[in-house]
């Protein structure tokens, strides 16, 4: 018996098999989902892609009135539209990823229930298309600075740990996509939980430092803050290109540590469900 | 043994009815509330998911598929045929890697697309351009291979004109000529198509089977065709697998196994075409009729069978001198061939007191279409005053054709033929 199958298809597979090779063959599925996703979003809309702007303008005039203005939330003392718009673009990737990641078994069922490829290339390529937005948001976060920068008397403070930001992307990428890949797993049984975490995401937002920094937390509850692995990617993004925040490599390393259990356990999940979802969802 | 493209060793799918998830958590509660406290029957088990295999024993599981063992050879093309819910669905879903077999393996060589669905992940907001990358990127293809095929893909879903409007604007005929033309130009080495010749006009059905069977025969690719059209199986399959209740219950020849299946598997009926029969002459008493081969009301013809045999046997007290006819009438009873031979032929039968046979072959148009058909048999003499009825029995049995497939013949149909002399 010649042994040179080229698929073998078992009830079990290996707990972690990626199958790295099926992702690569599959690259072209990957950029058409990403152009799809672009294509497809501000479609029969006037203002297009001018959306991705306005979204974050607006939130931010909000910001500024309440959580500025109102509450009077400290931003240690850099202009509050950055302060935001740091926080708010990084946050924008991160639950924009996370709900892509958390819906990948039911709003596919109907493509996953026809047609074999690895699923994994729906996820990831909602990741990178969400990265043209945050382009964007960036594109507006770099003209609003240099704007500061000219037109009144801020002193830009900007420094080398700003190096790490793709770093920073990464990891909210990762972090998104494991935690979205575990609630998808579940939910492809229990819709329930996609109402939970649907709004829970919404409070999360205010269990991270992005309208608020780091330091206006009092001492009480400052540990349950730092427990929260996204802490310090927002707080030492912001101290890269503000100079408020803090950076710590401890943090960084917490936070890249603990995206790394959630990835792996996530995919052992994420393989088992996969097999059989279409017999549940 | 390395001209074996799939091998299915013992493949088996288990589905766990009474445990998998209602889909939402209180459902779950609910359920578990109702059949552990309660101890009442589960209130989501419907009625439609228990069968058979249901009832014997454990009722919480079905095997879907049990057992499967049966190789495919490279270049072959095997038509699985079963009734609804023998399992052949599963199969290929097992095959397409969409969900996990329970026991067993299958091992295959080379590249699996599976078709069971035309145009999967068209998006409507985009062009046909790009839902044709779109779904050829989705079957496996490379964006470069689509490139080279996208002038015939166009061409072969003609839909030229639309090809930059959204699909969204697309006639349902459209996006459906449009998707299986992206999956008629897939190039993998195994190719396992579901029952999806079944939509779309005549001309298009035309088109795709004639598509399909440039695939199979010039091109050399191994194919794994589900189908309830026995015509459409016939044309392309070389071997024909018969699934019953998630086994292999037969493995041959197309013919074969479209005839295996016939015999087996159709629900047969124990009515007796004689007890039909609505007028009879008092002095006539009938023992048996049989049409067709048996004395059923529901027999079936086969595609290349050229006579219907007819016969009956009875007695008699007086003599009769009679024309016999046989009708045959379309679903909506719509007459559409006769056989008559005192009206064509002028033949008719002498019957003698006592008892009698006659047998008839009645020659049969080389070009029936797939389809069920009424007969009425009658026994009859017309004169001049008027019409004497020895025998009538109307729409007595049922036929039904295994024709050829349909955009190949031209019907028997009053459309196209008016009323047939046979």
């Amino acid at each position: 018996m010649a042994e040179d199958w080229s698929l073998i298809i078992r009830p079990k597979k290996r707990l972690l098999d990626l199958d790295l090779k099926g992702l690569w063959r599959y690259r072209d599925l990957w950029l058409m989902y990403i152009r799809r996703d672009i294509v497809t979003a501000y479609k029969q809309t006037v203002l297009g892609p001018l959306w991705f702007l306005i979204q974050p303008v607006f939130t931010i005039v909000m910001y500024m009135f309440v959580f500025g203005g109102l509450a009077g939330i400290s931003t240690e003392g850099a202009p509050q539209p950055l302060f935001y718009l740091s926080g708010i673009m990084l946050w924008n990737y991160f639950s924009e990823s996370f709900n892509a990641s958390s819906v990948v078994f039911t709003a596919n069922s109907n493509v996953f229930g026809k047609v074999y490829f690895p699923r994994l290339v729906v996820p990831l390529s909602r990741l990178t298309s969400n990265l043209v937005k945050l382009g964007i948001q960036l594109l507006l976060f770099i003209v609003v600075y240099i704007g500061y920068v000219v037109a009144t008397d801020y002193q830009p403070s900007l420094n080398a740990t700003l190096l790490l930001f793709p770093f920073y992307v990464l990891l909210l990428a990762f972090h998104a996509l494991s935690w979205g890949l575990l609630v998808s797993s579940v939910t492809a049984k229990y819709r329930d939980f996609t109402i939970l975490v649907s709004f829970g995401i919404q409070l999360f937002m205010y269990a991270t430092p992005i309208i608020y920094p780091l330091s206006a937390a009092g001492e009480k509850y400052r540990w349950a803050l730092e427990l929260n692995p996204l802490t310090p990617i927002f707080e030492a993004f912001k101290y890269g290109c503000l100079g408020c925040g803090s950076f710590s490599w401890s943090g960084l390393l917490y936070s890249t540590v603990f995206m790394c259990v959630t990835l792996f356990v996530s995919i052992i999940v994420f393989n088992r469900v996969e097999r059989t979802f279409m017999d549940t969802v | 043994m390395s001209d074996i493209a799939i091998q299915f060793n013992h493949v088996g799918k288990l589905y766990r009815l009474g445990r998998v998830g209602t889909g939402t958590f209180s459902h779950d509660l609910n359920r578990w509330w109702q059949t552990k406290i309660l101890r009442r029957e589960d209130p989501y088990l419907k009625i439609g998911e228990t069968n058979d295999r249901a009832h014997k024993g454990n009722s919480d599981f079905v095997w879907a598929l049990r057992d499967v063992s049966f190789d495919v050879k490279q270049g072959e093309v095997v038509g699985i045929i079963g009734k609804n819910g023998a399992g052949k669905s599963t199969l290929l879903k097992i095959l397409s890697r969409i969900t996990s077999p329970t026991t067993g393996e299958i091992r295959a060589r080379g590249r699996i697309a599976s078709l069971l669905e035309v145009g999967t992940g068209f998006h409507g907001e985009m062009t046909g351009r790009e839902n044709i990358y779109m779904n050829g990127a989705i079957l496996g293809m490379t964006r470069a291979e689509v490139t080279r095929k996208l002038d015939e893909i166009i061409d072969f879903a003609g839909v030229e004109r639309y090809i930059d409007t959204p699909v969204k604007r697309y006639s349902s005929g459209m996006k459906i000529r449009l998707g299986f033309a992206v999956a008629a130009f897939l190039e993998p080495d195994i190719l396992v198509v579901d029952e999806v010749l079944s939509v779309g006009d005549a001309e298009f059905k035309r088109k795709s089977i004639g598509k399909m069977q440039d695939i199979s025969r010039d091109e050399g690719r191994t194919v794994l065709f589900v189908s309830h059209n026995m015509a459409a199986v016939r044309q392309l399959c070389q071997r024909g697998v018969v699934l019953k209740e998630g086994s292999v219950d037969f493995s041959g020849t197309t013919d074969d196994a479209i005839k295996y299946y016939l015999e087996n598997h159709l629900e047969k009926t124990n009515e007796l075409i004689k007890d039909n029969i609505d007028e009879l002459a008092p002095f006539i008493t009938v023992n048996k009729i049989e049409i067709n081969g048996t004395d059923k009301t529901e027999s079936t013809i086969a595609a290349n069978q050229e006579y219907l045999d007819l016969s009956i046997n009875g007695e008699t007290t007086e003599p009769f001198v009679a024309n016999i006819q046989l009708r045959f009438f379309n679903e909506n009873h719509v007459a559409m061939a006769t056989y008559s031979e005192g009206a064509y032929k002028g033949t008719m039968v002498a019957v003698n007191v006592g008892s009698f046979s006659i047998s008839r072959k009645i020659h049969l148009p080389k070009y029936l279409s797939t389809g069920d058909y009424l007969l009425e048999f009658e026994i009859n003499r017309r004169k001049q005053q008027g019409i004497t009825r020895f025998l009538w029995a109307k729409r007595c049995a049922k036929v039904h054709v295994e024709g050829s497939f349909e955009p190949f013949c031209r019907p028997l149909s009053a459309r196209w033929d008016g009323f047939l002399g046979l």
